[in-house]
């Protein structure tokens, strides 16, 4: 059963970038081994911790999207458990979540389009329509939402 | 602030008036044509059409955290069920991930 999950782990900020690269294939060469696959890698670099971990205020972050099996996962777990340089990790189902949200965006549009035909209107919001000048800001946030939910 | 309820007091319980964790509402000219008026809190997420509350997010999640790094309840933020259900689940995962403090003293 394949299914997507996302894989966020914590690598300690004495690695080096090779380290860092080499968790990454190691990630990679079990994915291949167990039959999955890698759908996106992101690196969220350096940040700060919110709280300390160990003797450790910071850390690199990154994160993968898997597709695959709960027995890859598992090992992937199992593996990162015992690596010390890694001092966070998290695994998360995504498959369903991500279809709820896309469900009730369609779902959400459509209705929209359906009301604004009924008031005679163009389908689609045309340009320069609305309350856009009142609240600029407000249409900054939604762009935000937008781009880190990709 | 399209279709937003500016007032109407009754619904959605009481609560400390302009909590100003909700939205960038104008709560003033409310509260001059009726001194004791309490805006109606609305579901920031509900408002702003954020379906995905996301763990990675943790500006987003900020503002339901305050300064004890406590989840904001309900009755405060505003927040809708559902979505309250959601940021709770985003914030425990972002906490696992030390994107938001457990506490801060």
């Amino acid at each position: 059963m394949t299914r997507k999950y996302e894989l966020v782990y914590v690598v300690s900020p004495d690695a080096t970038d090779e380290q860092v690269a080499d968790l990454h294939t190691q990630v990679e060469a079990i994915i291949q081994r167990l039959g999955g696959q890698l759908e996106k890698t992101e690196s969220w670099g350096r940040r700060k911790l919110a709280y300390e971990i160990g003797r450790y205020k910071e850390g690199i972050y990154v994160l993968e999207v898997i597709l695959g099996t709960g027995e890859l996962m598992k090992e992937i777990d199992r593996r990162f458990k015992v690596t010390e340089l890694i001092i966070r990790h998290l695994v998360v189902r995504v498959d369903e979540e991500q279809a709820v949200v896309e469900r009730t965006r369609t779902r959400r549009a459509g209705t929209t389009r359906r009301r604004r035909v009924a008031r005679g209107l163009p389908p689609d919001r045309q340009p320069g329509e609305g309350q856009r000048e009142a609240d600029d800001d407000r249409d900054d946030r939604f762009d935000m939402g937008a781009e880190e939910t990709r | 602030m399209n279709g937003r309820k500016t007032f109407g007091g009754g619904g959605g319980g009481g609560g400390r008036g302009r909590t100003g964790t909700t939205t960038n509402q104008q709560g003033k000219d409310g509260a001059q044509r009726r001194p004791m008026f309490r805006r109606r809190k609305v579901c920031k997420f509900c408002s702003d059409k954020i379906d995905d509350i996301n763990y990675k997010d943790a500006k987003l999640l900020m503002p339901f955290v305050p300064e004890r790094a406590k989840i904001l309840p309900r009755r405060i933020s505003g927040t809708c069920a559902m979505h309250q259900r959601k940021l709770r689940t985003a914030i425990m995962r972002a906490r696992q991930l030390a994107l938001i403090p457990y506490t801060s003293e």
